[in-house]
């Protein structure tokens, strides 16, 4: 599977090396060339001889996208630090580039639930804290 | 009309008093706290602090009964998620972008959001109105419509120099409605004498443009005489 992965921050890079220990082919796109470092630590090997493409560029920017390989991407994951922009990238990933598979990191639990219900396959970390929480409290409440 | 501007930058903050100096209600929404403080002393209650793409911003400020949201961050991402969720999710009737960067103009029409203003591309066309290299002129683009206003000049070898109208084999739909010659313009008739250098305004369907083109004698350029977006 190839898996291209927008904005290499803890959420990018984390899945980004589980996706290459896992044997599957990897891109990374970030519009920071540091981000780069992130692929490396904790890993016995470059990212490049790990079998990584990192680009850098910025997310929008057509050219970018395709240098990165998303003609060819099965899964494309939107994790930038910006809801608005993985929300964007994600609608051109899906319209433009017909990839197949989308997963889109959004922390506005609201936002992220609107735009689950329009067919974006949308992860809302916030909500799953929420959630968690909330369990966690209820379940450590005192029955009776 | 209840209108929504979303960045009280420049264009936000002065849209928003051209329209309240027009009698409309007006709610402009910044989300840095700084800018909005400046802009408050003038505003007042019509400004208000916020982050224009969290949804319940844009409920505060009362999206559903707004009849217009104009998206003006200085943020394309922003612009078209705002013009989206507002027509989408809040079915507001009329929406208008801005796009800062006019390489994003073709992601605001894939994601369905217009009508999209571009500075650098309004400043293109002036510029291309001043100084016509190509001969052609878009003057209004109606892209729903499909259809567009040109202005041309006739050039000496064109085929339509020295017929009439009328001879004239223009494209189904297409019209002649003005014709600028010495400086003072007419509407043409059926036997109106086209003679080079006069400047002429048609009205036709986009796809028509090369032909028309060519019957005036007017070179297109590579891409619609050099603007940012293509059809």
């Amino acid at each position: 599977m190839f898996v291209l992965i927008v904005g290499c921050g803890r959420v990018g890079s984390a899945i980004a090396k589980r996706m290459i220990r896992q044997g599957h082919e990897v891109s990374v796109l970030d519009e920071n060339q540091e981000a780069h470092a992130l692929l490396e630590h904790d890993m016995d090997q470059t990212w490049e001889d790990a079998g990584g493409q990192f680009t850098v560029g910025t997310a929008l920017e057509v050219e970018a996208l395709t240098e990165a390989g998303i003609e060819r991407a099965d899964v494309v994951v939107c994790s930038t630090d910006g809801d608005n922009t993985n929300i964007i990238v994600a609608q051109l990933a899906r319209k433009r580039f017909q990839v197949p598979k989308v997963v889109v990191r959004v922390l506005d639990p609201y936002r992220a639930e609107w735009y689950s219900q329009q067919g974006l396959h949308t992860v809302c970390p916030t909500q799953v804290a929420i959630d968690m929480l909330t369990e966690a409290v209820i379940g450590d409440a005192v029955p009776g | 009309m209840y209108i929504i501007i979303a960045g009280a930058g420049k264009v936000g903050w002065n849209l928003a008093r051209e329209l309240i100096g027009e009698g409309h209600e007006v709610t402009l929404l910044e989300s840095d706290r700084n800018r909005y403080l400046i802009v408050e002393e003038e505003l007042e209650h019509r400004v208000q602090h916020g982050d224009a793409t969290e949804l319940w911003v844009l409920e505060r400020a009362g999206i559903v009964r707004a009849d217009m949201v104009v998206a003006v961050t200085g943020d394309d991402e922003d612009n078209m998620l705002i013009s989206q969720v507002a027509k989408e999710k809040y079915l507001v009737e009329h929406t208008i972008a801005r796009a800062n960067n006019p390489r994003n103009l073709e992601h605001f029409e894939l994601l369905g959001v217009r009508p999209v203003v571009s500075a650098t591309d309004l400043i293109l066309r002036l510029i291309e109105h001043e100084v016509p290299h190509h001969g052609l002129v878009h003057l209004l683009d109606l892209r729903q419509e499909q259809l567009e206003i040109i202005e041309l000049e006739v050039a000496e070898d064109a085929p339509a120099a020295g017929k009439t109208i009328g001879e004239l084999e223009l494209p189904e739909g297409c019209l002649v409605v003005s014709v600028l010659r010495n400086g003072s313009g007419f509407v043409p008739k059926a036997d109106t004498l086209i003679e080079p250098g006069d400047e002429v305004l048609a009205v036709l369907n986009p796809g028509d443009e090369p032909e028309v083109c060519r019957l005036f004698g007017a070179y297109r350029g590579v891409d619609g005489a050099g603007r940012g977006h293509s059809n």
